[in-house]
């Protein structure tokens, strides 16, 4: 990459000061949005770039745009600022070096759909961050960049942060509204989905802070300037997390559809300590396992390859796992981790994630049976398709791509 | 109370929400309630629930779910190890051992002076700099990455002697 779209800090220095962010551009996008385009003409540009969310889903972000209800008002912005999937660390990067460009997304979100209030929601541990971001707020109010009569017209926008408490579940979008609204972080039935009925009962986007730092960019330059990064239905550059059984872990951002090779050994310089690479968890714990064969190591990192090799891209974080990783001590960790943060909603995921931790932490102590090898298979299957959200089918996904490519770790 | 301790911050909470929900300020408010004793108490929650307008049991309930707010009280610092699977991969389960044998405690537990609290926490979002913990105290909430036995010990030192936090 000559030029990072994202992790700008890393080319420009200090540009995490209001001024220096000025001096690069930063806010142009959003003035000229509010004072030349209409909303809906910003949502088209969004729309024609490609981009899609980066928190997991990949759903088309000017599509999500676009839904809102235009007969109910008013309407917020929510930016998801809940990074807690294991493997994950790159919205964190982006606030704490780049958070100008973070927030000039969040406004042009809200321009698009109208909105004069958003709201950023970080997980309790972003403490600092969103004492940082505070600040940040409170300088842009002091450019005359966010207030009432924006650039003298008849906009106003207002942005507000709201720390979470340590809740996983939180990530899910309508838990994060729950969340926000003072409630338990539990998610909703839907539909209704956001769009229609979200934070306070009114119309609501919810995006990824990663997503929402692609859009001044994609404004200031074009939707196609942006379309030549990546593949045809994966535009654009992404952070991939790399972390586990590598030598150099750390954020990278790349182009959608660069190969698990690329990223595992030519960035991150391969697995350490004379191991070999035994498999890949390309969307953290939530993952599936891959078996890291050479077709895998080429696969592209995009939103249709993955699905290939029966797994999914997710938000990319890239957990490489080496061969003295048996997969029992695996699953009881991402068991571990889904059995505390099941929100306790729904049956199946509450007492599943329960009931599969204990068996995994019997297999690793090696106490277990073949019957028990056998019940975990079964309680996982049993999760499946039965939740209101996908927490409880990210704990298993872990489970059962174990079970049936790594037969081998729990036979004897 | 609160709104006598801490006015202007809790004038501040409730100005960030449409004035007909002002049930979205017990997060923030228990984060202010938890800035005067490390934990909330009793009577903290029944202020909250009425600066509100909501059941303290439905405060109560919000103290339950989210693991950063706790309802009784533990060392001043809650020295918390993240041991999900990608920092476990980089040595986080016998740097908490290591660690928690150092000062003598089991997981869970209080060294005897009241000063530190050892926990084992999901997901921290730092898996490229483990092992790491993150400091919580009633004045907020620090990290500290790649992190050995040795420069976990000199943390806690400092935190004795009532250095800032490095």
């Amino acid at each position: 990459m000559s030029e990072y779209l994202l992790l700008r800090h890393r080319d420009i220095p200090n540009i995490a000061q209001l001024a220096v962010y000025r001096q690069h551009g930063g806010f142009e996008a959003f003035r000229r949005a509010v004072t030349t385009m209409t909303p809906d003409a910003v949502t088209e540009v969004v729309k024609a770039s490609g981009l899609r969310g980066r928190g997991g889903a990949g759903f088309p972000t000017g599509q999500k745009w676009a839904f809102m209800d235009k007969n109910n008002w008013p309407h917020y912005v929510v930016a998801n600022a809940d990074e807690s999937e294991p493997g994950t660390f790159k919205d964190r990067e982006i606030m704490e070096y780049n958070p100008y460009q973070f927030l000039e997304g969040v406004m042009i979100a809200a321009y698009a759909v109208q909105a004069h209030v958003a709201y950023i929601y970080l997980r309790g541990e972003f403490w600092q961050i969103a004492r940082r971001l505070d600040e940040c707020i409170a300088e842009l109010h002091a450019a005359g960049l966010l207030g009432e009569h924006l650039f003298g017209s008849d906009y106003a926008l207002r942005l507000y942060t709201h720390l979470g408490a340590g809740a996983y579940i939180c990530g899910e979008e309508t838990a994060m509204l729950e969340s926000i609204e003072g409630k338990l972080g539990q998610p909703r039935l839907r539909p209704p989905f956001p769009p229609f009925f979200g934070l306070f009962g009114k119309p609501t986007v919810v995006n990824n802070v990663e997503t929402l730092t692609n859009v001044p960019l994609i404004l200031a330059r074009g939707a196609e300037w942006y379309r030549s990064f990546g593949t045809e239905k994966s535009r654009g550059v992404k952070i991939f997390s790399l972390s586990g059984c590598v030598n150099r872990p750390g954020n990278y951002e790349l182009p959608l559809g660069t190969t698990f090779r690329e990223l595992i050994v030519g960035r991150g310089l391969g697995v350490p300590f004379g191991h070999k690479i035994k498999a890949i968890m390309p969307a953290g714990a939530s993952s599936s396992l891959i078996v890291a064969n050479d077709e895998a190591l080429d696969t592209p990192m995009d939103y249709e390859s993955v699905p290939r090799l029966g797994a999914q891209l997710g938000s990319a974080s890239v957990i490489v796992i080496d061969d003295s990783v048996n997969m029992r001590w695996l699953l009881s960790k991402t068991l571990r981790f889904f059995k505390h943060e099941s929100c306790g909603k729904c049956t199946p995921c509450r007492e599943g994630t329960y009931w599969m931790s204990h068996i995994a932490e019997r297999l690793v102590a090696a106490r277990a049976t073949a019957a028990d090898v056998e019940l975990l298979g079964n309680v996982a299957r049993q999760i499946k398709n039965k939740c209101l959200c996908a927490l409880g089918e990210f704990s298993i996904e872990a489970v059962i791509s174990a079970l049936e490519r790594f037969p081998q770790d729990f036979s004897g | 109370m609160l709104a006598e301790k801490y006015p202007d911050e809790v004038a501040a909470i409730l100005a960030k929400y449409p004035p007909d929900h002002k049930r979205s300020a017990v997060m923030p408010l228990l984060y202010l309630a938890q800035r005067q004793e490390g934990y909330v108490t009793k009577a903290a929650m029944q202020e909250i629930a009425d600066i509100c307008g909501i059941q303290v049991t439905e405060v109560a309930s919000v103290v339950g779910f989210y693991s950063l707010y706790y309802d009784r009280p533990a060392g001043k610092y809650r020295l918390q190890v993240c041991t999900d699977l990608p920092c476990a991969l980089r040595g986080a389960d016998e740097f908490l051992a290591q660690l928690c044998q150092n000062l003598g405690i089991q997981l869970g537990e209080t060294t005897p002076d009241g000063l530190i609290t050892i926990e084992a926490v999901t997901c921290l979002a730092g898996c490229d700099k483990a092992p790491l913990f993150q400091v919580q105290s009633a004045d907020g909430l620090t990290y500290h990455e790649n992190q050995n036995l040795a420069s976990a010990l000199a943390t806690i030192e400092a935190l004795r002697r009532g250095e800032q936090q490095p």
